[in-house]
Protein backbone atom coordinates (compact mmCIF):
# COMPACT_ATOMS: atom_id res chain seq x y z
CA UNK A 1 0.00 0.00 0.00
CA UNK A 2 2.94 2.32 0.64
CA UNK A 3 3.90 1.97 -3.01
CA UNK A 4 0.44 2.93 -4.25
CA UNK A 5 -0.02 5.86 -1.89
CA UNK A 6 3.45 7.09 -2.84
CA UNK A 7 2.41 6.93 -6.50
CA UNK A 8 -0.81 8.85 -5.83
CA UNK A 9 0.97 11.50 -3.78
CA UNK A 10 3.68 11.93 -6.40
CA UNK A 11 1.23 12.28 -9.30
CA UNK A 12 -0.91 14.82 -7.47
CA UNK A 13 2.15 16.79 -6.45
CA UNK A 14 3.44 16.91 -10.03
CA UNK A 15 0.02 17.90 -11.35
CA UNK A 16 -0.23 20.80 -8.92
CA UNK A 17 3.26 22.16 -9.60
CA UNK A 18 3.90 24.72 -12.33
CA UNK A 19 3.32 23.16 -15.73
CA UNK A 20 1.73 20.13 -14.16
CA UNK A 21 -1.49 20.31 -16.08
CA UNK A 22 -4.10 20.12 -13.32
CA UNK A 23 -5.32 23.63 -14.17
CA UNK A 24 -5.38 23.13 -17.95
CA UNK A 25 -8.59 21.12 -17.78
CA UNK A 26 -10.38 23.65 -15.59
CA UNK A 27 -9.26 26.55 -17.75
CA UNK A 28 -10.52 24.78 -20.87
CA UNK A 29 -13.83 24.00 -19.12
CA UNK A 30 -14.09 27.65 -18.11
CA UNK A 31 -13.36 28.86 -21.65
CA UNK A 32 -15.95 26.62 -23.29
CA UNK A 33 -18.65 27.53 -20.80
CA UNK A 34 -17.93 31.24 -20.78
CA UNK A 35 -18.00 31.46 -24.57
CA UNK A 36 -21.22 29.47 -24.94
CA UNK A 37 -23.67 32.22 -23.83
CA UNK A 38 -22.03 34.60 -26.29
CA UNK A 39 -22.48 32.11 -29.11
CA UNK A 40 -26.06 31.15 -28.24
CA UNK A 41 -27.28 34.63 -27.39
CA UNK A 42 -29.13 36.15 -24.45
CA UNK A 43 -32.10 33.76 -24.54
CA UNK A 44 -32.23 32.77 -20.86
CA UNK A 45 -34.77 29.98 -21.27
CA UNK A 46 -32.69 28.39 -24.02
CA UNK A 47 -29.52 28.66 -21.92
CA UNK A 48 -31.24 26.96 -19.00
CA UNK A 49 -32.40 24.15 -21.25
CA UNK A 50 -28.96 23.66 -22.80
CA UNK A 51 -27.01 24.31 -19.59
CA UNK A 52 -26.53 20.74 -18.32
CA UNK A 53 -25.54 19.51 -21.77
CA UNK A 54 -23.00 22.33 -22.17
CA UNK A 55 -21.49 21.67 -18.75
CA UNK A 56 -21.26 17.94 -19.40
CA UNK A 57 -19.73 18.46 -22.84
CA UNK A 58 -17.19 20.91 -21.45
CA UNK A 59 -16.23 18.53 -18.65
CA UNK A 60 -15.94 15.59 -21.07
CA UNK A 61 -13.64 17.47 -23.45
CA UNK A 62 -11.62 18.94 -20.59
CA UNK A 63 -10.97 15.49 -19.14
CA UNK A 64 -9.94 14.18 -22.59
CA UNK A 65 -7.52 17.07 -22.92
CA UNK A 66 -5.48 16.10 -19.88
CA UNK A 67 -5.72 12.31 -20.20
CA UNK A 68 -3.05 11.83 -22.84
CA UNK A 69 -0.32 12.76 -20.35
CA UNK A 70 -1.44 10.05 -17.93
CA UNK A 71 1.13 7.48 -19.05
CA UNK A 72 3.13 9.36 -21.72
CA UNK A 73 5.03 11.49 -19.21
CA UNK A 74 6.09 8.41 -17.25
CA UNK A 75 6.98 6.59 -20.44
CA UNK A 76 9.17 9.40 -21.72
CA UNK A 77 11.31 9.65 -18.60
CA UNK A 78 11.54 5.89 -18.02
CA UNK A 79 9.47 5.79 -14.81
CA UNK A 80 6.91 3.56 -16.50
CA UNK A 81 9.51 0.79 -16.96
CA UNK A 82 10.14 0.77 -13.24
CA UNK A 83 6.44 0.88 -12.42
CA UNK A 84 5.85 -2.15 -14.68
CA UNK A 85 8.76 -3.97 -13.01
CA UNK A 86 7.64 -3.01 -9.52
CA UNK A 87 6.27 -5.33 -6.86
CA UNK A 88 2.94 -3.53 -6.72
CA UNK A 89 0.53 -5.22 -9.19
CA UNK A 90 0.38 -3.17 -12.38
CA UNK A 91 -3.44 -3.17 -12.30
CA UNK A 92 -3.41 -1.46 -8.90
CA UNK A 93 -0.69 0.93 -10.01
CA UNK A 94 -2.86 1.90 -13.00
CA UNK A 95 -5.86 2.39 -10.72
CA UNK A 96 -3.73 4.54 -8.41
CA UNK A 97 -2.56 6.70 -11.30
CA UNK A 98 -6.14 7.13 -12.56
CA UNK A 99 -7.32 8.01 -9.07
CA UNK A 100 -4.57 10.60 -8.72
CA UNK A 101 -5.48 12.01 -12.12
CA UNK A 102 -9.14 12.23 -11.16
CA UNK A 103 -8.32 13.95 -7.86
CA UNK A 104 -6.03 16.47 -9.54
CA UNK A 105 -7.90 17.09 -12.80
CA UNK A 106 -11.47 15.77 -12.31
CA UNK A 107 -12.42 17.18 -8.92
CA UNK A 108 -11.57 20.79 -9.91
CA UNK A 109 -14.09 20.47 -12.77
CA UNK A 110 -16.81 19.52 -10.29
CA UNK A 111 -15.81 22.34 -7.95
CA UNK A 112 -16.00 24.82 -10.83
CA UNK A 113 -19.48 23.68 -11.89
CA UNK A 114 -21.53 25.88 -9.46
CA UNK A 115 -19.72 29.00 -10.66
CA UNK A 116 -20.13 28.12 -14.31
CA UNK A 117 -23.79 27.21 -13.73
CA UNK A 118 -24.46 30.87 -12.96
CA UNK A 119 -23.29 31.82 -16.44
CA UNK A 120 -25.81 29.42 -17.96
CA UNK A 121 -28.75 30.66 -15.88
CA UNK A 122 -29.02 27.42 -13.89
CA UNK A 123 -30.67 27.63 -10.48
CA UNK A 124 -29.33 25.94 -7.36
CA UNK A 125 -31.22 22.67 -7.94
CA UNK A 126 -30.05 22.35 -11.52
CA UNK A 127 -26.45 23.20 -10.66
CA UNK A 128 -26.30 20.71 -7.84
CA UNK A 129 -27.87 18.07 -10.09
CA UNK A 130 -25.16 18.65 -12.71
CA UNK A 131 -22.43 18.69 -10.06
CA UNK A 132 -23.74 15.45 -8.58
CA UNK A 133 -23.88 13.69 -11.95
CA UNK A 134 -20.39 14.95 -12.75
CA UNK A 135 -19.13 13.67 -9.42
CA UNK A 136 -20.48 10.23 -10.25
CA UNK A 137 -19.70 10.31 -13.97
CA UNK A 138 -16.20 11.79 -14.25
CA UNK A 139 -14.50 8.74 -12.67
CA UNK A 140 -15.96 6.73 -15.55
CA UNK A 141 -14.44 9.19 -18.02
CA UNK A 142 -11.03 8.95 -16.34
CA UNK A 143 -10.98 5.18 -16.01
CA UNK A 144 -12.18 4.47 -19.56
CA UNK A 145 -9.88 7.19 -20.86
CA UNK A 146 -7.02 5.43 -19.13
CA UNK A 147 -7.46 2.48 -21.49
CA UNK A 148 -6.95 4.76 -24.47
CA UNK A 149 -4.00 6.47 -22.77
CA UNK A 150 -2.36 3.09 -22.19
CA UNK A 151 -2.92 2.04 -25.81
CA UNK A 152 -1.47 5.26 -27.18
CA UNK A 153 1.43 5.43 -24.72
CA UNK A 154 4.27 4.68 -27.10
CA UNK A 155 2.97 6.98 -29.83
CA UNK A 156 4.28 10.47 -30.02
CA UNK A 157 1.45 12.94 -30.30
CA UNK A 158 -1.04 10.23 -29.49
CA UNK A 159 -3.56 12.78 -28.20
CA UNK A 160 -5.79 12.68 -31.25
CA UNK A 161 -5.74 8.90 -31.41
CA UNK A 162 -6.64 8.87 -27.73
CA UNK A 163 -9.68 11.04 -28.40
CA UNK A 164 -10.81 8.78 -31.24
CA UNK A 165 -10.37 5.66 -29.11
CA UNK A 166 -11.99 7.03 -26.00
CA UNK A 167 -14.92 9.04 -27.34
CA UNK A 168 -17.09 6.01 -28.23
CA UNK A 169 -16.59 4.66 -24.72
CA UNK A 170 -17.57 7.95 -23.13
CA UNK A 171 -20.79 8.45 -25.14
CA UNK A 172 -22.93 6.36 -22.74
CA UNK A 173 -21.59 8.34 -19.81
CA UNK A 174 -22.48 11.58 -21.56
CA UNK A 175 -25.98 10.38 -22.45
CA UNK A 176 -26.90 9.21 -18.98
CA UNK A 177 -25.12 12.10 -17.26
CA UNK A 178 -27.12 14.67 -19.20
CA UNK A 179 -30.32 12.60 -18.93
CA UNK A 180 -30.04 12.42 -15.15
CA UNK A 181 -29.39 16.17 -14.89
CA UNK A 182 -32.35 16.98 -17.16
CA UNK A 183 -34.57 14.66 -15.17
CA UNK A 184 -33.62 16.41 -11.92
CA UNK A 185 -34.36 19.81 -13.46
CA UNK A 186 -37.62 19.19 -15.32
CA UNK A 187 -39.05 16.65 -12.94
CA UNK A 188 -41.08 14.93 -15.68
CA UNK A 189 -38.95 11.82 -15.66
CA UNK A 190 -37.62 9.85 -12.69
CA UNK A 191 -34.10 10.91 -11.70
CA UNK A 192 -33.17 7.54 -10.25
CA UNK A 193 -33.12 5.49 -13.45
CA UNK A 194 -30.49 7.36 -15.48
CA UNK A 195 -28.56 8.15 -12.32
CA UNK A 196 -28.33 4.47 -11.37
CA UNK A 197 -27.13 3.59 -14.85
CA UNK A 198 -24.51 6.35 -14.60
CA UNK A 199 -23.32 4.89 -11.27
CA UNK A 200 -23.20 1.44 -12.87
CA UNK A 201 -21.11 2.76 -15.79
CA UNK A 202 -18.66 4.26 -13.31
CA UNK A 203 -18.40 1.07 -11.28
CA UNK A 204 -17.86 -1.06 -14.39
CA UNK A 205 -15.12 1.26 -15.63
CA UNK A 206 -13.44 1.20 -12.20
CA UNK A 207 -13.09 -2.55 -12.58
CA UNK A 208 -12.44 -2.93 -16.31
CA UNK A 209 -10.21 0.14 -16.81
CA UNK A 210 -7.21 -0.88 -14.67
CA UNK A 211 -7.13 -4.43 -16.06
CA UNK A 212 -7.37 -3.31 -19.68
CA UNK A 213 -4.79 -0.57 -19.20
CA UNK A 214 -2.35 -2.89 -17.43
CA UNK A 215 -2.68 -5.54 -20.14
CA UNK A 216 -2.10 -2.94 -22.81
CA UNK A 217 0.95 -1.53 -21.00
CA UNK A 218 2.50 -4.98 -20.56
CA UNK A 219 2.31 -5.72 -24.26
CA UNK A 220 2.80 -2.25 -25.63
CA UNK A 221 6.16 -1.23 -24.18
CA UNK A 222 8.99 -1.08 -26.68
CA UNK B 1 17.22 -9.41 -32.76
CA UNK B 2 19.42 -12.22 -31.41
CA UNK B 3 19.14 -15.96 -30.97
CA UNK B 4 21.09 -18.89 -29.62
CA UNK B 5 22.12 -16.89 -26.57
CA UNK B 6 22.96 -18.90 -23.47
CA UNK B 7 24.57 -17.29 -20.45
CA UNK B 8 24.57 -17.17 -16.69
CA UNK B 9 25.57 -14.65 -14.09
CA UNK B 10 26.33 -15.76 -10.58
CA UNK B 11 26.26 -14.21 -7.16
CA UNK B 12 29.15 -11.85 -6.52
CA UNK B 13 30.02 -11.57 -10.20
CA UNK B 14 29.76 -8.92 -12.85
CA UNK B 15 28.60 -9.97 -16.29
CA UNK B 16 29.63 -7.36 -18.83
CA UNK B 17 27.53 -7.38 -21.99
CA UNK B 18 29.69 -5.96 -24.75
CA UNK B 19 29.21 -5.53 -28.46
CA UNK B 20 28.86 -2.91 -31.16
CA UNK B 21 25.94 -0.48 -31.34
CA UNK B 22 22.74 -2.17 -32.39
CA UNK B 23 23.85 -5.63 -31.33
CA UNK B 24 21.01 -5.96 -28.83
CA UNK B 25 22.63 -5.15 -25.48
CA UNK B 26 19.79 -2.92 -24.34
CA UNK B 27 17.19 -5.37 -25.66
CA UNK B 28 18.85 -8.17 -23.68
CA UNK B 29 18.73 -6.12 -20.47
CA UNK B 30 15.12 -5.13 -21.06
CA UNK B 31 14.32 -8.77 -21.72
CA UNK B 32 15.86 -9.77 -18.38
CA UNK B 33 13.93 -6.93 -16.75
CA UNK B 34 10.70 -8.37 -18.14
CA UNK B 35 10.01 -5.31 -20.28
CA UNK B 36 10.34 -7.26 -23.51
CA UNK B 37 8.82 -10.66 -24.11
CA UNK B 38 11.25 -13.22 -25.58
CA UNK B 39 10.13 -14.97 -28.76
CA UNK B 40 11.58 -18.15 -27.25
CA UNK B 41 13.58 -19.20 -24.24
CA UNK B 42 13.48 -18.07 -20.66
CA UNK B 43 15.36 -16.11 -18.04
CA UNK B 44 15.23 -17.09 -14.41
CA UNK B 45 16.78 -16.46 -11.02
CA UNK B 46 17.85 -19.36 -8.84
CA UNK B 47 17.87 -19.00 -5.11
CA UNK B 48 16.01 -15.72 -4.89
CA UNK B 49 12.79 -15.17 -3.00
CA UNK B 50 10.44 -17.78 -4.34
CA UNK B 51 7.31 -15.62 -4.47
CA UNK B 52 8.89 -12.84 -6.48
CA UNK B 53 9.67 -12.82 -10.19
CA UNK B 54 13.09 -11.88 -11.52
CA UNK B 55 12.02 -8.33 -12.53
CA UNK B 56 10.62 -7.78 -9.06
CA UNK B 57 14.03 -8.59 -7.61
CA UNK B 58 15.97 -6.42 -10.04
CA UNK B 59 17.00 -2.83 -10.33
CA UNK B 60 16.99 -1.49 -13.87
CA UNK B 61 19.11 1.53 -14.67
CA UNK B 62 18.30 2.46 -18.24
CA UNK B 63 19.11 5.32 -20.57
CA UNK B 64 16.25 7.32 -19.18
CA UNK B 65 16.65 8.57 -15.65
CA UNK B 66 13.09 8.11 -14.33
CA UNK B 67 13.26 11.51 -12.65
CA UNK B 68 10.53 14.13 -12.49
CA UNK B 69 11.91 17.60 -13.23
CA UNK B 70 9.16 19.27 -11.16
CA UNK B 71 10.05 17.37 -7.97
CA UNK B 72 13.08 18.02 -5.82
CA UNK B 73 16.00 15.60 -5.59
CA UNK B 74 14.79 14.38 -2.21
CA UNK B 75 11.16 14.01 -3.36
CA UNK B 76 12.24 11.98 -6.37
CA UNK B 77 14.35 9.68 -4.26
CA UNK B 78 11.81 9.26 -1.47
CA UNK B 79 9.13 8.41 -4.03
CA UNK B 80 11.26 5.60 -5.45
CA UNK B 81 12.11 4.41 -1.95
CA UNK B 82 8.42 4.13 -1.08
CA UNK B 83 7.38 2.71 -4.44
CA UNK B 84 10.13 0.09 -4.55
CA UNK B 85 9.44 -0.87 -0.94
CA UNK B 86 12.87 0.21 0.25
CA UNK B 87 13.82 0.40 3.89
CA UNK B 88 16.62 2.96 3.68
CA UNK B 89 15.84 5.23 6.60
CA UNK B 90 18.30 7.96 5.84
CA UNK B 91 18.02 9.27 2.30
CA UNK B 92 20.67 11.88 3.04
CA UNK B 93 23.17 9.08 3.43
CA UNK B 94 22.25 7.61 0.02
CA UNK B 95 22.57 11.05 -1.57
CA UNK B 96 25.93 11.55 0.12
CA UNK B 97 27.06 8.22 -1.30
CA UNK B 98 26.58 9.58 -4.81
CA UNK B 99 27.87 13.05 -3.99
CA UNK B 100 24.58 14.93 -4.15
CA UNK B 101 24.11 15.90 -0.52
CA UNK B 102 24.44 19.62 -1.38
CA UNK B 103 21.50 19.56 -3.80
CA UNK B 104 18.73 17.79 -1.87
CA UNK B 105 16.11 20.51 -2.27
CA UNK B 106 16.92 21.49 -5.83
CA UNK B 107 14.29 20.54 -8.43
CA UNK B 108 15.61 17.63 -10.48
CA UNK B 109 15.02 19.70 -13.62
CA UNK B 110 17.97 21.92 -12.69
CA UNK B 111 20.46 19.05 -12.43
CA UNK B 112 23.13 18.46 -15.06
CA UNK B 113 23.22 15.19 -17.00
CA UNK B 114 25.91 13.80 -14.71
CA UNK B 115 24.01 14.79 -11.59
CA UNK B 116 20.82 13.21 -12.93
CA UNK B 117 22.73 9.99 -13.48
CA UNK B 118 24.09 10.16 -9.92
CA UNK B 119 20.56 10.60 -8.62
CA UNK B 120 19.32 7.58 -10.55
CA UNK B 121 22.26 5.60 -9.16
CA UNK B 122 21.12 6.64 -5.67
CA UNK B 123 17.84 4.87 -6.50
CA UNK B 124 19.75 1.57 -6.54
CA UNK B 125 20.75 2.18 -2.94
CA UNK B 126 17.38 3.03 -1.38
CA UNK B 127 15.85 -0.40 -1.92
CA UNK B 128 17.71 -3.69 -1.76
CA UNK B 129 17.57 -5.80 -4.90
CA UNK B 130 19.91 -8.73 -5.52
CA UNK B 131 20.14 -8.14 -9.28
CA UNK B 132 21.25 -4.88 -10.86
CA UNK B 133 20.68 -4.45 -14.59
CA UNK B 134 22.76 -1.52 -15.77
CA UNK B 135 22.58 -0.04 -19.26
CA UNK B 136 25.60 2.16 -19.97
CA UNK B 137 25.72 3.11 -16.29
CA UNK B 138 28.72 5.39 -16.49
CA UNK B 139 27.61 7.55 -19.41
CA UNK B 140 27.63 11.24 -18.46
CA UNK B 141 29.55 10.53 -15.25
CA UNK B 142 32.86 12.32 -14.62
CA UNK B 143 35.98 10.43 -13.50
CA UNK B 144 35.21 10.92 -9.82
CA UNK B 145 31.66 9.75 -10.41
CA UNK B 146 32.85 6.65 -12.23
CA UNK B 147 35.19 5.75 -9.37
CA UNK B 148 32.41 6.34 -6.88
CA UNK B 149 30.09 4.09 -8.88
CA UNK B 150 32.76 1.39 -9.16
CA UNK B 151 32.95 1.44 -5.35
CA UNK B 152 29.17 1.03 -5.08
CA UNK B 153 29.23 -1.87 -7.54
CA UNK B 154 32.03 -3.54 -5.55
CA UNK B 155 29.94 -3.20 -2.37
CA UNK B 156 26.96 -4.73 -4.13
CA UNK B 157 29.03 -7.67 -5.39
CA UNK B 158 30.64 -8.14 -1.99
CA UNK B 159 27.14 -8.42 -0.55
CA UNK B 160 26.45 -11.35 -2.88
CA UNK B 161 24.65 -9.37 -5.55
CA UNK B 162 24.57 -9.99 -9.28
CA UNK B 163 25.48 -7.32 -11.80
CA UNK B 164 24.65 -7.37 -15.48
CA UNK B 165 25.97 -4.30 -17.26
CA UNK B 166 25.88 -3.33 -20.91
CA UNK B 167 28.91 -1.18 -21.46
CA UNK B 168 31.50 0.15 -23.89
CA UNK B 169 34.00 1.32 -21.30
CA UNK B 170 35.68 -0.96 -18.75
CA UNK B 171 33.99 -0.63 -15.36
CA UNK B 172 37.13 -1.25 -13.34
CA UNK B 173 35.94 -4.59 -12.00
CA UNK B 174 36.93 -8.06 -13.16
CA UNK B 175 34.08 -9.25 -15.31
CA UNK B 176 32.95 -12.17 -17.37
CA UNK B 177 32.19 -10.97 -20.84
CA UNK B 178 29.14 -11.75 -22.89
CA UNK B 179 29.97 -10.67 -26.42
CA UNK B 180 26.99 -9.89 -28.61
CA UNK B 181 27.42 -10.28 -32.38
CA UNK B 182 27.36 -7.47 -34.89
CA UNK B 183 24.15 -6.15 -36.36
CA UNK B 184 22.83 -8.62 -38.87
Amino acid sequence: MTALSALIRRDIRIALRVGGGALIGVLFFLTVTVLMPFAIGPDLALLTRLGPAILWLGALLASLLTLDRLFTADHEDGSLDLIVMGRAPLELACAAKALAHWLAAGVPLIVATPVLGLLLNLDATATSAVALTLLVGTPALTFTGMIGAALAVTLHRGGLLLAVLVLPLSIPVLIFGVAASQAAISGDLPFGTPFSILCALSLVSLVVGPFAAAASLRHGLD
Amino acid sequence: MFSGLDFEASSGNLLAVVGPNGSGKTSLLRLIAGLLVPAGGAVGLEGGEAELTLPEQSHYLGHRDALKPALSVLENLSFWRDFLGGTAGDLGQCLAAVGLSHATHLPAGYLSAGQRRRLSIARLLVARRPVWLLDEPTSALDTAGQELFTGLMRDHLAGGGILVAATHTPLGIDARELRMGGAT
